[in-house]
């Protein structure tokens, strides 16, 4: 008894592995600037968390399969561009939005194809789709900006509901039903099973190419969902949106203690995986952190937490 | 089982500490100084801090703001509109009196400018302008004369006469229509025609690309003009590559690189954009706003054609 209990307090100390070290790293900077803790400068770290989190949460179901998506930042500016050239032609706000997102959605489930039909490898399946949706971008939008989308479109990158940013409560929305998917559904078991051993997943009849399908259409709706916000933050969308953004995305991912090879992990850890980096980014440049030193000191801290996950297992 | 957490744990809180010490030695230069602590503070977020003109304007702007008493926070966006914005919103988070902004793009930094606008932050834009939001002013060269004094020169080393390349900016940025227009004013009328204009961003990888095919499609070329330093940098050394010769290659920014490519005849002009200028007329003009003085909308900054002739006098 006494020894479950034990072991029952180091298990959670090892979940909590990553909110204590958010915790602590909100602490540090607390210390360091007095303007780190005021209420619009969270507000602020939420919403510039949000965006990146939403498509690592997709990321972390591709991630759980065993997978990776390197498409996500292209697939985010492609969406953005369809959804504001539909809004610059006269579409209905609406209509432009659910267009930008199945959009996005079927470039994902293209992703999927093209690794469980065509078995290519999901870092060359995505990473083709990543150079070709940048491809599409520029020349759908001729390497033009497309701008001034309007006030309805702007509500939700800019919206506040209940003085809560829009595109915050909108992570919560895809924190709650990913959470749901992946902790109460079979699906969500299957996804685990699938990444875990998929000749044994396969063997217990679990449709894995299925699983597979379904969880690069999340990650692709998740990235057109973030198109969506970044385009309406900015009233405008860029055809170099994006770009780099793949990066953000895994590396809080795994910080959030995602296994790389699959099997491993929960939503629940890359949202803390995404705090980290938005409240490290937001930190450093409240302390007025040079640049070049904010890149190096990110990539210390990406290698510092995925060295201390290894060592657990 | 327990010690072994403890020991992560303490892992977890030594790494923070040194990272934490990092964050300290990194940041030291910028804080202020004991009993100067009533120095008002200036932001500039400047669209990249990975390309040595940018740097030279960002250091023209410190220098000037150590001269006037200023503090300046200097965030860089890193060529991302969107991290231009969070930029903004994290400036404003610390007390500036003023913000200088230097655009990603001209049209996506419009929200980040009403940012500023709701918080009755003045704003001044260097070198990009924006399609949105209030501004004060506006401070940057003349790139369409820019453009036209490159034009005009390949004209008269040419002997109004010849075949000419362009190699575009990155497309729809406003230095890079305002340089073609001026350059496409320049060579009109003339008997110089322009075979081939294509874009290479800005960029000396995508310069050298880019060259390489048209070196490719076009057997007869004359001149190339470049809209920056970095793609004519690229230009030449595609050229060199292919071994063509007698191609005469103008670029525009006047950085390190090209000068000494001047000096060293690989190439034979540039355009002198004056970042350092750019940069300090900004906190000048800042400076003049927050003591309520008039401004105008626009402050051109000087352009100046360097050559083999006058390069020795730039450094």
């Amino acid at each position: 008894m006494e020894q479950t209990k034990k072991r029952d307090w180091s298990a959670f100390l090892r979940g909590m592995q990553s909110v204590i070290g958010l915790l602590g790293l909100c602490v540090v900077l607390s210390l360091l600037s007095p303007r780190f803790l005021r209420w619009g400068n969270i507000l602020n770290v939420l919403t510039q968390t949000s965006l990146n989190a939403v498509m690592a949460i997709g990321m972390t179901f591709v991630i759980l399969t065993g997978g990776i998506d390197l498409s996500v930042g292209s697939v985010l500016a492609f969406s953005g561009m369809i959804t504001a050239g539909m809004i610059r032609s006269g579409f209905n706000v609406w209509i432009a939005v659910i267009a930008g997102l199945a959009v996005g959605t079927a470039l994902g489930f293209v992703n999927g194809l093209s690794v469980t039909k065509g078995k290519v490898p999901p870092f060359i399946a995505t990473l083709a789709m990543m150079t070709m949706a940048r491809g599409a971008t520029l020349v759908y939008s001729n390497g033009q900006p497309k701008s001034n989308l309007g006030k309805a479109f702007g509500f939700l990158g800019q919206g506040r509901i209940l003085s809560i940013p829009v595109p915050v409560i909108i992570l919560l929305l895809v924190f709650i039903i990913s959470y749901y998917i992946l902790g109460q559904t079979s699906t969500g078991r299957y996804i685990y099973a699938t990444g875990s051993n998929e000749k044994a997943a396969k063997l217990s009849g679990i449709k894995t190419d299925n699983i597979k399908l379904l969880v690069y259409a999340i990650s692709g709706f998740t990235a057109a969902l973030t198109g969506m916000v970044v385009t309406s933050m900015l009233d405008s969308a860029s055809p170099n949106a994006g770009t780099g953004a793949e990066l953000d995305a895994i590396a809080a991912v795994v910080l959030g203690g995602t296994s790389l090879s699959g099997g491993q992990g929960s939503v629940v850890g890359t949202i803390i995986g995404a705090l980290i980096i938005g409240v490290l980014n937001n930190g450093l440049n409240l302390l007025n952190v040079s640049s070049y030193y904010q890149q190096l000191i990110k990539g210390v801290v990406i290698l510092v937490a995925v060295l201390i996950d290894r060592r657990k297992r | 089982m327990e010690r072994k957490s403890v020991k992560r744990l303490l892992t977890v809180l030594v790494t923070l500490v040194l990272v934490t010490s990092l964050v300290m030695g990194c940041s030291s230069g910028s804080q202020t100084q004991q009993g100067q602590e009533e120095h008002k503070k200036i932001g500039l977020v400047i669209s990249t801090l990975n390309n040595p003109f940018f740097v030279t304007l960002r250091d023209g702007a410190q220098q000037k703001a150590n001269e006037l008493g200023y503090e300046l926070i200097v965030l860089d966006s890193q060529n991302d509109s969107s991290k231009e914005y969070s930029n903004v919103q994290d400036i404003l988070q610390q007390g500036i009196s003023l913000l200088l902004i230097n655009p990603v793009d001209s049209d996506a930094v419009a929200n980040a400018v009403k940012l500023a606008n709701d918080a009755k932050i003045p704003v001044i834009t260097l070198d990009r302008g924006a399609n949105g939001g209030e501004v004060v002013t506006h401070i940057a060269s003349d790139n369409v004369a820019g453009g036209k004094m490159a034009g005009e020169y390949i004209v008269q080393q040419l002997n109004g006469k010849g075949k000419v390349v362009q190699l575009e900016g990155i497309p729809g940025a406003s230095s890079a229509r305002d340089r073609g227009k001026g350059f496409l004013e320049a060579i009109e009328g003339t008997e110089i025609e322009l075979v081939a204009s294509q874009p290479a961003d800005f960029d000396r990888t995508k310069g050298m690309t880019v060259m390489q095919n048209i070196l490719q499609a076009q057997p007869e070329i004359d001149a190339i003009f470049a809209q920056n330093d970095e793609m004519a940098l690229g230009a030449i050394q595609a050229i060199e590559s292919a071994g063509r010769q007698g191609i005469m290659v103008v670029g525009f920014d006047a950085i390190d690189d090209a000068l000494q490519a001047i000096k060293d005849g690989k190439m034979a002009a540039t355009v002198a954009q004056q970042p350092d200028r750019i940069g300090s007329l900004g906190v000048e003009y800042a400076d003049k706003v927050l003591k309520g003085e008039d401004v105008p909308t626009y402050v051109p900054v000087d352009l100046k054609l360097i050559t083999k002739d006058n390069v020795d006098t730039m450094d």
